[in-house]
């Protein structure tokens, strides 16, 4: 092997000594520097079902939020008149012509029910003739709303209880986990049906319900990552420098949570839209006139056999607004704990 | 033992912890009793290494936590400075807190990995309100590291960007800012590489030398414990077997525990290690029911 | 001697985000039948990537860049999934660090012994059975055959370590891979296992490498020493060559960071610095930052493989003809001394050194 060093340029400096380096630049970190969050992001962003998700689920917000302030039309008002007509745009594409097979005839049914020209119902109208897209938007924005209270729920009561519960350990733990086995004994729908003896169908009670077992799992799962948490080295250098259990609790254990925290909450939006829906379309939840996703599958279930439209366009909303979520969710818990999904 | 500890020394020196009957025992009373720490006593002086050597389970961290009160005992007393630790108020807690410090096993766990290691050394000085404003933090933050031998380029940087022994220096700089007299050391070195072990111990002895610091180093390397330390204590099953010098734990050791540790550690000679034959303790003469007190 | 492996100019990159860690540069080695290669080096030195591309166990996304491992005449590295399946666990089988997390804590020990021999289909049930309690008899488990039955949990971390290597000498492979089997265990437990690794390969003849950071260790169990540095092996040669006649000055540094037995307080030598980043590993010799002999070529040109005795090389320009005359350093023969003299005063382990004598 010593003939190889004849093939390197040796001269007679070669040999002088020059000795090891300062430490100080062998110590130096030449990578860029990466916050864990970047790292995460970076992650995310290789993920395409993750980021379409998300794209879809911002523009269905915005959509949400602008109906607050601005549908095409008022999605109560009634017009009687111009019931049960299919969708319509204004140029006419497949599927949006605002014609509709009565008898095996195509038949325009605008032109029927004298509406005006330049008036179109995007997704047509309802068996009250009120505006479907309109619904719609509101149905949306009002399953957001839940959503958004259920992870202001999980945030609230589910973060605290769990950090409460696994930072003191012993009897209080003990007795805050029997409290958490007894209420999710109870089924959901019961607790909503005993909700509806007290208050009025609606909004209220929903949340109320969702107040009482929302927050649940998220206690359970900050639990036990706290129980991991308290133990480490960290959280016991800042117990011996004398931190406060509260400013552990802020500097330690909030942010190495974070991942659990997130993805948690990404899972509990779907499934409070999804209870809110179903109550709505049991008839228990979101009272008359106002729209729900589960009022609008409800009533477009009813004459599905022959206005298929006024079922599958809610039915889609609540699909995406579901798939985007979990995919997110899915993503992000790839993202943040990249040892799970190996 | 051959020597009193007492007339190691021509004058007395202060004694800085002092620990009597210390009994720590987990879930007591439950058929899952576990005695961690079982009736222990010793003293540290002021200024000295002392180390404490066993193996696992033998509850030689258990006893570094319980000093540092991050266990109650079950019984015994620990006196810091001559005061009771168990009886210090609310209020004087803090002050505890600052004098005595750790520094921990595992380089990878032991610093937060979401805060930047100018926030992580710096957390001390800010529950002790020990720097005015950002500047003064800043400034005393780039010292220690400068104390440790990094730079004041790494102080913006997160944990994992680290090597191992980067990380431990980091740990050590965390509790020193605070100004400790007494640092407990659990298994500081453990986890690292011989080259790095031996910087991270070299390290330690300067600041102690510079600081005027007291520490009980905890390993189960007898080697590198008998390096640093002045005296050593040799732990088992929870009890001390033998308490000496270094020079006499090493050379003359007395206890048959002692012995089977010390033919037990390796060294780097091929010569020697064909020719060592280890000896084995049986740990059941312990429990022939005669009581047992360190002499 | 017979070389049972054989690594040629091995090649391995990771890919991260930030680029390709060159995490093995060209490492070469061999091992001979029936003998102990440790293979020495700080973490992240490569040592572990090495042993385990032997096993075909690398992360996904490590990818082998050339080289070849020639185990009885056919690279291992061109076989197909299926072929490795069949070596594996048969042929060579490997120990891992962590005894607690190597073993199932489902499945008795017995059957979790004798799976390798039900794997390769070579034996049946109950043949498997009676041999898996004669391999736990031979690691030193008492009471064998009425254990066979317990779950891990019931076993101390010395007693699983010892069912690790049971399993892993089941099949009496012709090599076994032991990545760092000691580092996580005590030091009583530890001189158990390597008495254990010793006497196994007396009475099975297997071929051993043995990785550790531990020198102390591999004095005790090595025949041949491989020391990695950065990716690469910088020094080899037979264990009494390596510890007594050290050239690279990265050994000296390894050995001089020793703690000694002299008690007088006086600094520990340590390697300044950290260990190269492989992402951009230097042109020259990856040590010259750290090395205090360092010469301009070191920052040019990587050193090939000087000779030094047949079976002992070293890659540092120092042993170039031309290079200025350096002597390890005085620490290191001291040290040597201060092992002789303990050996003779027989302070410690008197009784066995005296037997040497006799036997000498």
């Amino acid at each position: 092997m010593a003939e190889q060093t004849n093939q390197i340029k040796l001269n007679k400096n070669s040999f002088n000594k020059v000795g090891a380096n300062d430490v100080d630049e062998q110590e130096k970190i030449s990578a860029p520097s990466l916050t864990f969050l970047q790292d995460a992001i970076r992650r995310l962003k290789k993920n395409k079902a993750a980021i379409i998700s998300l794209w879809l689920l911002v523009i269905i917000i915005m959509i949400s939020i602008i109906s607050i302030w601005w549908t095409p039309s008022d999605p109560n008002a009634q017009h009687v008149a111009y019931a049960n007509l299919p969708p319509k745009i204004a140029n006419g594409i497949p599927g949006f012509t605002g014609k509709a097979s009565v008898g095996g005839e195509i038949v325009d049914k605008y032109a029927q029910a004298n509406v005006p020209k330049g008036t179109y119902y995007v997704l047509g109208t309802d068996y009250l003739g009120r505006d479907l897209f309109s619904r719609l938007m509101k149905g949306v924005a009002l399953s957001l709303l839940i959503g958004m209270l259920a992870t202001l729920f999980d945030l609230v009561i589910g973060i605290p209880y769990g950090i409460i519960s696994g930072w003191k350990g012993g009897r209080t733990d003990t007795i805050m986990q029997r409290i958490i086995e007894i209420i999710s004994s109870i089924p959901n729908l019961v607790v909503v049906i005993l909700m509806l003896l007290l208050f009025t169908p609606g909004l209220g009670s929903i949340v109320v319900a969702m107040g009482i077992t929302g927050w649940i799992t998220m206690a359970r799962l900050v639990r036990a990552e706290t129980l991991t948490l308290k133990s480490q080295e960290y959280v016991l250098a800042a117990r011996t420098l004398g931190e406060s259990s509260f400013k552990i609790a802020i500097k330690h254990l909030i942010p190495n949570l974070s991942s659990t925290i997130i993805i948690q909450t990404m899972f509990s939006i779907p499934t409070a839209i999804f209870f809110e829906a179903f109550l709505s379309f049991i008839g228990i939840g979101i009272p008359a006139p106002n729209a729900s996703l589960g009022t609008l599958l409800s009533d477009g279930q009813k004459t599905f056999r022959f206005l298929p439209y006024q079922m599958w366009y809610p039915a889609a909303a609540i699909s995406i607004i579901m798939i985007a979520f979990n995919l997110l969710a899915d993503g992000l818990r790839d993202a943040f704990d990249p040892k799970a999904s190996e | 033992m051959p020597k009193d500890n007492e007339t190691i020394d021509a004058q007395p020196r202060k004694k800085l912890v002092q620990v009597k009957h210390l009994k720590q025992y987990f879930n007591p009373g439950k058929p899952n009793e576990v005695k961690a720490i079982d009736d222990i006593s010793f003293d540290i002086y002021e200024g000295e290494t002392f180390g404490l050597v066993g193996e696992s389970g033998s509850g030689k961290s258990t006893t570094g936590r319980s000093i540092i009160r991050l266990y109650k005992p079950t019984s015994g007393e620990i006196l810091f400075n001559g005061k009771d630790i168990s009886k210090i108020k609310h209020r004087d807690m803090l002050e505890f807190r600052r004098e005595m410090q750790m520094i921990f096993q595992d380089p990878y766990a032991s610093l937060n990995p979401r805060m930047k290691v100018k926030d992580i050394i710096a957390e001390g000085l800010d529950v002790h309100h020990l720097v005015k404003n950002d500047q003064e933090r800043d400034a005393r933050v780039n010292e220690l590291l400068n104390l440790v031998g990094l730079s004041h380029d790494h102080a913006t940087r997160y944990p994992h960007e680290f090597s191992g022994g980067q990380r431990q220096r980091i740990g050590i700089a965390r509790a020193l800012a605070v100004q400790p007299r007494f640092i407990i050391a659990d298994e500081p070195i453990s986890a690292l590489d011989v080259s790095i072990q031996a910087q991270v111990v070299n390290l330690l002895r300067e600041i102690q030398q510079e600081q005027n610091l007291t520490y009980l180093f905890i390993a189960h390397d007898l080697s590198m414990v008998k390096y640093i330390s002045d005296r050593i204590a040799v732990m088992h099953n929870g009890r001390l077997m033998e308490l000496s010098t270094a020079d006499e734990v090493y050379n003359h050791p007395l206890h048959p525990y002692t012995k089977s540790l010390l033919s037990a550690v390796p060294l780097p000679d091929p010569m020697y290690e064909r020719s060592r034959r280890r000896k084995d303790y049986d740990s059941s003469i312990e429990f022939d029911g005669k009581p047992r007190t360190l002499k | 001697m017979e070389k049972i492996l054989d690594v040629k100019n091995l090649k391995i990159n990771f890919s991260t985000f930030a680029g390709q860690v060159q995490a093995i540069r060209d490492v070469s080695f061999h091992l001979n039948k029936g003998e102990t290669l440790a293979i020495v080096g700080e973490s992240g030195s490569g040592k572990s990537v090495t042993v385990r591309s032997i096993m075909a166990l690398l992360a996904n996304n490590a990818h082998i860049d050339g080289g070849e491992i020639d185990f009885k005449g056919q690279d291992i590295l061109k076989m197909s999934p299926r072929e490795i399946e069949k070596i594996r666990g048969n042929d060579i089988s490997m120990i891992f660090q962590d005894p607690m997390t190597s073993l199932d804590p489902t499945m008795p020990i017995g059957k979790q012994v004798a799976e390798p021999l039900l794997i390769h289909g070579s034996m049946n049930h109950a043949n498997a059975m009676a041999r898996a309690e004669e391999v736990l008899k031979l690691v030193g488990i008492d009471n064998a055959k009425n254990r066979m039955k317990d779950y891990p949990h019931q076993f101390s971390g010395g007693q699983r370590q010892r069912i690790v290597i049971a399993i892993a000498i089941v099949n009496y492979p012709e090599i076994l891979l032991a990545d760092e089997p000691t580092t996580a265990l005590d030091v009583t437990i530890q001189a158990q296992i390597i008495d254990l690794m010793k006497d196994l390969q007396h009475k099975i003849g297997t071929s051993i490498i043995f990785i550790t950071h531990d020198l102390g260790v591999v004095a005790g169990i090595a025949d041949r020493v491989a020391v990695m540095y950065a990716g690469k092996i910088i020094e080899y040669g037979t264990v009494d060559e390596i510890f007594y006649d050290p050239k690279h000055p990265y050994t000296w540094g390894l050995l001089n960071s020793m703690p000694t037995l002299d008690t007088s307080s006086k600094r520990l030598y340590a390697i300044p610095g950290t260990p190269p980043n492989l992402l951009d590993p230097p042109a020259g010799d990856a040590f010259a930052p750290r090395n205090p002999y360092t010469m301009e070529i070191d920052h040019e040109a990587m050193p090939p493989f000087f000779k030094v005795t047949d079976t002992h090389y070293a890659a540092t320009w120092l042993l170039h003809p031309d290079a200025p005359q350096v002597d390890p350093p005085l620490a290191i023969k001291k040290r040597q001394a201060e092992y002789r003299e303990l050996l003779a005063s027989g302070q410690i382990g008197s009784h066995k050194a005296k037997e040497v004598d006799q036997n000498a």
